[in-house]
């Protein structure tokens, strides 16, 4: 994925802002939490609401939201990773299976494990788009595998500052550093030599001169990953600092 | 939490912190000018000016930190600037001497940057030259310095590897272990995350250049990959001290349970979770304590 798309796709984002602004305003104007309740209920039922988003999932606010976002992003990439061995590309080598297989099952490790720890606090299971992806072509998965995991690795550690608590800062910690891994890994099975390429990271936050990685606020890990994600995704609450 | 609260925090406890600083608008401006004008990176010496002007200090845990990481860099960094113009290197293929310098640049800039960062908060950073580490790991306490178990590391290649994948595993557990500590420091939380990311990548190409090494110091049996199996080092040096050396980098992975939810099996049949995958699932922390004990016969 090109930055230039993820700062196209910034229009979508407006779009989705909007909606959401109308919906809280909606929301005050129809005066009760129990009404509101009633309404969310009615809606979820209905697609493409004017102004009533029945697919958006909201994040949610404080430690909690920062984990849905984690938890969003892992959904994404364990169902990439699951379509990928689902329709392996012509003639995988074994090597590529093996990791690529790992990465699938330390990915669905993550999304479980936050489905777990976040419990009734949890978002639902996300839609997803492939369709940009031509899972049967090596180049077109691993460039998507690339961008998802360095991305990974930017939202973790842009995320890590949000977080207030050192138990779940710690988990957080434990998880960017395999991402790293597999990040690493893949940029070596499409460009030998390119682990950590941080100069061509600059776009996703990274520093080449000091040698740091990428690092991005929430929002502009959302504009990005928001070409892979059919739901719509609400992370006005989530804290900014 | 963002600068302004915790000048409003300040504030509440010291309410001349703005006539300490500047006045308070002045000092919000000149912060909200420094972050547009300064790159990200740099936000960690803007943030410790600050806190030097008003207080003389940095918080004392911050600086510690910011302390422990600039030894480790330090080590690392020498250990790549030897490794790179070793005869170990010599034998090793044009790619491998090439990623090794990749990481011993990458390592450099860590140093300048850390070091920059502690200055910047008022503090002194320690230094260190080649003279102080011992690669051959004969420094400890008991040991015979230049002549440890790993004194072939820069004329053997499979054993430079083998202490460049043990030091980069060692590095990301050490940062991992500090992330508390920097909570509320949101610069420098961020930019030890970032250096820790980097980290992790290098072992990841360090622990595939091993792979595809021929005689490379694997166990029997095990498959090394870039992620860290259960305890597993992947290495067997020959060498029962040098291996115990080793083994304490790797112990604690093998944690399967993260934050009271069992991982094994947590994907049901449909995606079945071996134990071993569930620890590569995630990265284990150390304390400074235990890294300090890992690299104690890397000092002299």
């Amino acid at each position: 994925m090109d930055p230039q798309s993820a700062v196209q796709k910034n229009g979508k984002e407006k779009s989705l802002l909007q909606q959401s602004v109308n919906r809280r305003n909606f929301l005050l104007f129809t005066g009760t939490a129990a009404s509101a309740a009633l309404l969310s209920t009615a809606c979820g039922k209905e697609e493409d609401a004017p102004f009533f988003p029945s697919t958006e999932v909201n994040l949610g606010s404080g430690d909690f939201g920062v984990l849905n976002y984690a938890y969003a992003l892992e959904q994404l990439e364990a169902a990439f990773y699951i379509q990928v061995m689902a329709t392996p590309y012509a003639s995988m080598p074994a090597i590529e299976a093996e990791f690529l297989k790992d990465i699938r099952d330390h990915e669905v490790a993550h999304r479980e494990f936050f489905k777990a720890a976040l419990g009734s606090n949890a978002i639902k299971a996300l839609e997803v788009d492939f369709s940009s992806i031509n899972f049967t072509n090596r180049a077109s998965v691993l460039g998507a595998a690339k961008a998802f995991e360095d991305l990974g690795v930017a939202a973790y550690n842009g995320a890590g500052k949000l977080l207030t608590s050192t138990d779940f800062l710690l988990i957080a910690g434990k998880i960017v550093s395999v991402e790293a891994r597999h990040a690493a890994l893949v940029r070596e099975l499409i460009t030998p030599g390119s682990f950590a390429d941080l100069a061509s990271l600059a776009p996703l936050g990274a520093n080449n001169a000091n040698a740091l990685d990428g690092a991005l606020m929430p929002k502009d890990v959302l504009a990005i990953a928001g070409t892979y994600i059919k739901t719509k995704i609400n992370a006005n609450n989530l804290p900014t600092s | 939490m963002n600068l302004k609260n915790i000048l409003t925090e300040i504030e509440q406890v010291d309410p001349e912190v703005y006539d300490r600083l500047d006045t308070r608008r002045n000092a919000m401006q000149r912060f909200a000018t420094i972050g547009k004008v300064l790159a990200t990176a740099a936000v960690p010496f803007a943030m410790g000016s600050m806190f030097k002007k008003a207080y003389g200090q940095t918080p004392a845990d911050v600086l510690d930190v910011l302390q422990f990481a600039l030894t480790l860099e330090y080590l690392e960094s020498e250990f790549y600037k030897q490794a790179v113009s070793s005869a170990a290197a010599a034998s090793a293929s044009a790619a491998d001497r090439a990623a090794l310098t990749v990481i011993r640049d990458h390592e450099n800039a860590h140093v300048v940057f850390l070091r920059a960062a502690i200055t910047a908060s008022g503090g002194t950073p320690v230094t260190f030259t080649a003279a102080n580490f011992d690669f051959s790991g004969g420094s400890a306490a008991g040991g015979t310095p230049g002549a440890g178990p790993f004194a072939s590391a820069f004329t053997a290649y499979p054993v430079l590897l083998a202490v460049a994948q043990t030091f980069e595993d060692t590095g990301v557990r050490a940062y991992k272990g500090q992330a508390g500590r920097l909570v509320n420091n949101n610069d420098v939380l961020t930019a030890a995350l970032q250096i820790h990311a980097v980290e992790a990548r290098h072992a990841s190409k360090v622990r595939l250049m091993r792979r595809m090494l021929t005689g490379n110091l694997v166990p029997a049996g095990t498959t090394l990959q870039p992620w860290i199996t259960l305890n597993q080092s992947g290495i067997d040096t020959g060498n029962a001290g040098a291996n115990a050396a080793i083994q304490k980098s790797y112990n604690g992975e093998e944690v399967v349970l993260q934050a009271g939810v069992p991982i094994t099996n947590i994907g049901g049949t449909a995606i079945p979770i071996s134990a071993a995958e569930a620890s590569e699932a995630f990265d284990e922390p150390l304390t400074k304590a235990q890294i300090l004990d890992i690299v104690d016969p890397f000092i002299r």
